[in-house]
C-alpha cells in the first residue's frame, strides 16, 4: 500500500513540522552545551551519556542515502543481546543502550 | 465509527469517555496494567479486576461505549513471584464475566527472568482456557529483545499466533511479528511509541493486514483521541475510507471477535 502523496505534496505538509523539529533538537544540543560549559563537562558531541551520544550517532543514519532509517535508528538504539536478565533493575526504561 | 482496542479508561475521566463518543467510538478494551505504583497484595488486584469487569463497563456505557477488558498480573509487577502467583490463582475467577476478552496485556518490561516465568504461566492459563492473548511489549531500547522472547515464549506453547496480539510495535518490530502469524498493534503516543504519522507510513510500508491502531492512553502523556487524529492523518493523505475504517474497526473487529464476547453494540444499563 503506497503512499498517495506526491513527493511535492509531503514536503508542503510535513516541512515545518520537521522544520520545528530539527530546530527542537539544535535548541537541545545547545542547551546541553551551555549547561556542561558551566560546569566545566564535555560539550554534547564528547558526552559520556549513553543517551546523547546515540542522539548523535542517530544523526549519521538521517543523511547516510540508505531507506528506512526509522527502523534503523530504533535498531541502533536497541538492546540486541537475548539472554533475560537476573532481574529488573527498575521499571523505566532510559531510550537507548551503550553503543559500540 | 472506530474502535479503540487498547485504552486504560481507569486513568481517565468520564469527559474523555464523552469526547471519545463525540469522536466515534463505539467500543473499547482495557487490559489490566500497571497502576503507577506496585500493589502491596493480591486483594488490591482484586478490586482492580472487579472495576474492570462491573464498574467501567457501566461508566462506558453511558455515552454509548461497549467496555471489554484482559486481564492479568502486569510484568512491571512480576519480578515478585510470590505476589504474581497469588494474582494469577484470582484471575480464573473473573474470567468467566461477560466482558473479559482474554489475557493481558501480559509480556515483559526489562525482560528478566522472573517476568519470563510469570509470562509463561500466564500464556499457559490462556491455553488452558483457549483464551485469547493481549501482549505488552517493553519500552524503548528494551522492546526489540523483548518481542523476541515473548514470541518464543507463545510459540513454545504451541499458542496460535492467530489468537495473539502483540502490541506497541514500531519499525523495527512490526515485521518480525506478521512474519510469525501474529497480530500486531500500534500504539499512538505523542512522544514514546508511533505518532499517527509513523503509523501511516508503517500502514503505508507493511499493508494492513493482521494490524491494528490504539491510543493505549493512560495516566501518562498520551491522548485518547489518538485514533481518530491518526484516521484523520490518512484520510490527509488521501487514503481511502475503506482502508481507514479497516484499520481502526474491521481488524480490531475482526481478532476480538475470536473471543466470542465481542459486541459493539451498547445496551446502555443504568449507572449505579
Amino acid at each position: 500500500m503506497a503512499t498517495p502523496m506526491r513527493v511535492s505534496e509531503i514536503i508542503d505538509q510535513y516541512f515545518l513540522e520537521h522544520r520545528a523539529k530539527t530546530l527542537d533538537l539544535a535548541a537541545f544540543l545547545d542547551r546541553h552545551d551551555r549547561a556542561a560549559k558551566a560546569e566545566g563537562l564535555a560539550s554534547a558531541e564528547a558526552s559520556k551519556d549513553v543517551r546523547v551520544r546515540a542522539l548523535l550517532r542517530a544523526l549519521d543514519l538521517l543523511r547516510d542515502g540508505h531507506p528506512e532509517r526509522a527502523r534503523r535508528i530504533l535498531e541502533l538504539w536497541s538492546d540486541h543481546s537475548t539472554a533475560p536478565i537476573p532481574a529488573a533493575p527498575m521499571k523505566g526504561a532510559i531510550g537507548a543502550v551503550e553503543l559500540p | 465509527m472506530y474502535i479503540d482496542p487498547h485504552i486504560h479508561m481507569v486513568s481517565r475521566t468520564t469527559d474523555d469517555y464523552q469526547r471519545m463518543a463525540l469522536a466515534g467510538c463505539v467500543a473499547i478494551t482495557e487490559p489490566a496494567f500497571w497502576a503507577g505504583y506496585d500493589r502491596s497484595s493480591a486483594q488490591g488486584f482484586v478490586d482492580y479486576f472487579r472495576l474492570l469487569t462491573d464498574t467501567e463497563p457501566r461508566r462506558a456505557a453511558q455515552f454509548g461505549i461497549r467496555h471489554h477488558t484482559w486481564l492479568c498480573i502486569n510484568p512491571k509487577e512480576s519480578e515478585d513471584l510470590g505476589l504474581a502467583r497469588e494474582v494469577l490463582a484470582e484471575i480464573p475467577k473473573f474470567l468467566d464475566r461477560p466482558n473479559v476478552l482474554g489475557i493481558g496485556e501480559i509480556g515483559l518490561n526489562k525482560n528478566s527472568r522472573n517476568e519470563l516465568i510469570v509470562l509463561e504461566e500466564h500464556i499457559a492459563l490462556a491455553k488452558s482456557r483457549g483464551l485469547l492473548i493481549l501482549v505488552h511489549t517493553p519500552h524503548l531500547e528494551d522492546k526489540l529483545k523483548g518481542t523476541r522472547l515473548i514470541m518464543d515464549a507463545i510459540m513454545a506453547q504451541g499458542i496460535d499466533p492467530g489468537r495473539v496480539l502483540i502490541d506497541h510495535v514500531e519499525e523495527h518490530t512490526v515485521r518480525l511479528v506478521l512474519d510469525r502469524g501474529f497480530w500486531a498493534g500500534m500504539t499512538l503516543y505523542p512522544d514514546t511509541k508511533c505518532t499517527p504519522q509513523r503509523a501511516a507510513d508503517i500502514f503505508e510500508m507493511h499493508g494492513t493486514d493482521r494490524l491494528w491502531i490504539n491510543s493505549a492512553a493512560d495516566w501518562g502523556v498520551s491522548d485518547p483521541l489518538a485514533v481518530p487524529k491518526c484516521r484523520e492523518e490518512m484520510r490527509r493523505r488521501g487514503h481511502l475510507e475503506a482502508v481507514i475504517q479497516r484499520v481502526s474497526f474491521d481488524n480490531p473487529k475482526k481478532f476480538l471477535s475470536q473471543s466470542g464476547r465481542f459486541e459493539v453494540s451498547c445496551s446502555c444499563p443504568t449507572p449505579r
